[in-house]
């Protein structure tokens, strides 16, 4: 299954497709066949490879959590270690990836949308290095609750715009993208930093991402002779996960858990449950899950994270949901909350929120699960970003 | 019933006139402003109406219709109240053709079988939606040509010619031309910057073409809609609603004078010849 999908515009099942306003759409072809043709070039790849190897530090490795194990006394925890990356998040591999094909478009400015900052930061990261100008969009709401992150791309060169509109979150900023894209589509490349928007997009953040899952893959196979058992992943966007869960899809005996924020839980009108609660929609130029009220308009996200805040979800995990492949479940901002204290209190890691809410679902996921048994999870970032936010929740 | 739009085109296009459509977001400032709108753009003499729904994420609309929208769905307007007024409106004798301009997802919530013979029913001529290309919801066509409802679609500035082609194939009444790069807004938008490029997509299109986005002045509707079969104008409009606290008088105002240089005859040798 999944070898043909997405189909050439960018349809999985009935989810994804591009819906752009017209201006858009040559530049959408111009970038699916540019990447179409760089991802079999050789030169590309091994400049690809020499950033992500010896930039952002991959492969990152897998780590048992053996205290953590031993503490639910079940399958063996293991963590891919994303959060060792530069920039102290997975989203660094795309923004490398997105970054050198925006040259290769002959692109001179890159425009990025952020939540939480992480994509903002690997966003600026990489247009310093690469000597791209860099604006970020950000929700004024965002701003203040990641006023580390927004230091942190100023430093590096990049102007982080404030956006007011809506509800001033990742939603609004991601509008304010798009608006820009489409005033500047010619000198400028829109590098998203998930897997949604209108294809090309969520099919290429997707195999930039794929790193994750085939790191984690070979390292199994190799070392440990077996597959993971289990694969946990949060979804916001969703690249952490589908980057993830994306290479062993065709093993059929892996079963894989994708945990969406359930804020303050999924019968408040404070969640970011896309999947769980909302139904197919379209938004940023794809259709998926969407949180929206009765007549079609967009209802607010809520997650204690940032990064997770968002209303819809990346148009393949839609389809692996309908399809029955992946099980989405949710966690609490309390779960995720008890999730980043247990994993630093027991493994001296501090999670980032976002994967937090992974962490968060083991006390439901591992009494199911036996010895001997394996379960992985993507430990998509680090906490230094959300210290603020954890430091008002425990004294 | 005819659809009013194809009949309107028609008929202006045997005087060789030139079509002036007017966007007005729905209960902006509320629901019956906008039916007074629509009445007054009538007897003014305004040819086709576009009702944009407001939509919490309106992409590809500037600060201006941003604005209307925000300002409309707080107190609480949707789809609904567009077939309700649209209807009254049928009821009261109003006859100018109106499209329902939305974004997709509002219909797409409706649903794509259901809102085309709801939208027929309640007096609709046509639907626009900014974030659908042809390719995507064929179905939303087909169901559209059953009931009558037209179509339209846009064109670019950066639509290569084939596919500009295509598109007008699936477009009914006219073609929605895009004056520039970026969202709606009233801007700067000249005749002799669009010429070019316009030119090359009017020579692949049978269809009339309208010229929308960033037209705010009389001089720019004059000069603009010689080059094109007419014009659409939306922001301006409520600029002009916006900034004289919310008082729709000289919205209309600003419309006559607008619908009188667009309308104005000269000699001046059409660039369709």
């Amino acid at each position: 299954m999944n070898k043909t999908l997405p189909d050439h515009l960018g349809h999985f099942g009935i989810y994804g497709g591009r819906y752009v306003p017209e201006t858009l759409f040559a530049a959408l072809e111009d970038l699916d066949r540019a990447y179409r043709l760089i991802r079999k070039e050789k030169k590309f790849q091994e400049e690809l490879k020499y950033y992500l190897t010896h930039y952002a530090g991959r492969p990152t490795p897998v780590y048992e959590a053996k205290n953590l194990t031993e503490h639910f006394g079940r399958a063996r925890i293991f963590l891919k270690r994303e959060d060792l990356c530069h920039t102290g998040a997975h989203k660094i591999n795309n923004a490398i990836a997105q970054g050198l094909l925006a040259k290769r478009l002959g692109k001179k400015r890159i425009v990025a949308e952020t939540g939480a900052g992480q994509h903002g930061v690997a966003s600026a990261t990489i247009a310093s290095v690469l000597r791209l100008q860099c604006v970020v969009y950000m929700g004024a709401e965002d701003i203040e609750r990641q006023s580390l992150n927004v230091y942190k791309m100023k430093l590096l060169g990049a102007e982080v715009r404030p956006v007011n509109s809506g509800s001033k979150t990742l939603k609004d900023a991601t509008n304010e993208a798009i608006r820009d894209w489409v005033t500047n589509v010619e000198t400028t490349h829109y590098l998203i930093g998930s897997v949604v928007g209108p294809h090309p997009y969520p099919v290429m953040v997707r195999n930039f991402q794929s790193v994750i899952g085939i790191e984690a893959r070979q390292y199994f196979q190799k070392s440990l002779k077996h597959l993971p058992d289990y694969l946990l992943a949060c979804v916001g966007g969703g690249s952490n996960a589908i980057g993830f869960f994306h290479p062993f899809l065709k093993d059929r005996k892996v079963q894989m858990v994708g945990v969406e924020a359930s804020g303050e839980g999924i019968h408040t009108l404070h969640h970011a449950a896309a999947m769980t609660m909302g139904s197919p929609g379209i938004l940023h130029g794809m259709k998926s899950y969407l949180l929206q009220d009765k007549n079609g308009q967009v209802q607010l996200a809520h997650s204690i994270s940032a990064g997770l805040d968002y209303p819809s979800v990346g148009p393949e995990h839609s389809h692996l949901k309908d399809t029955g492949r992946v099980r989405y479940e949710t966690a609490t901002d309390k779960e995720a909350l008890e999730g980043f204290r247990m994993l630093t209190e027991m493994e001296g890691i501090m999670p980032a929120l976002e994967p937090s809410h992974a962490i968060g679902f083991l006390p439901r996921l591992m009494p199911k699960t036996q010895k001997g048994q394996r379960v992985l999870i993507c430990l998509s970032g680090r906490g230094d970003k959300d210290i603020e936010t954890i430091r008002k929740h425990f004294l | 019933m005819k659809n009013r739009l194809l009949q309107k085109i028609r008929d202006v296009q045997k005087e060789k006139g030139k079509l002036f459509c007017a966007f007005i977001t729905l209960g902006y400032p509320d629901l019956k402003s906008t039916e007074q709108l629509i009445l007054e753009f009538e007897k003014l003499g305004v040819d086709i109406i576009e009702l944009g729904i407001p939509f919490s994420d309106p992409l590809a609309d500037g600060p201006t219709i941003q604005f209307s929208s925000e300002f409309a769905l707080r107190q609480g307007v949707s789809l609904l109240d567009a077939f309700h007024l649209v209807s009254n409106l049928r009821l009261r004798g109003c006859k100018i053709p109106i499209l329902c301009f939305s974004y997709l997802n509002p219909i797409y919530h409706f649903g794509i079988k259901a809102f085309p013979q709801k939208a027929r029913q309640s007096g609709f001529d046509g639907l626009i939606i900014p974030d659908l290309p042809p390719e995507e919801e064929k179905n939303l066509q087909k169901e559209c040509r059953r009931h009558e409802i037209s179509q339209v679609f846009l064109v670019a500035p950066t639509t290569r010619p084939e596919r500009a082609s295509q598109i007008a194939r699936s477009s009914s009444g006219f073609v929605y031309y895009v004056s520039l790069r970026g969202v709606t807004g009233a801007r700067q938008v000249s005749a002799s910057n669009l010429s070019r490029e316009f030119n090359k997509v009017q020579k692949v299109i049978k269809q009339p073409l309208l010229i929308g986005f960033g037209i705010s002045s009389p001089e720019q509707g004059r000069a603009l809609s010689r080059l094109a079969q007419g014009v659409i104008v939306g922001s301006a409009i409520i600029d002009a609603i916006r900034s004289s606290n919310h008082q729709i008088a000289p919205a209309i105002l600003f419309v006559e004078k607008m619908l009188r240089a667009v309308k104005e005859r000269t000699r001046a040798v059409s660039s369709r010849n």
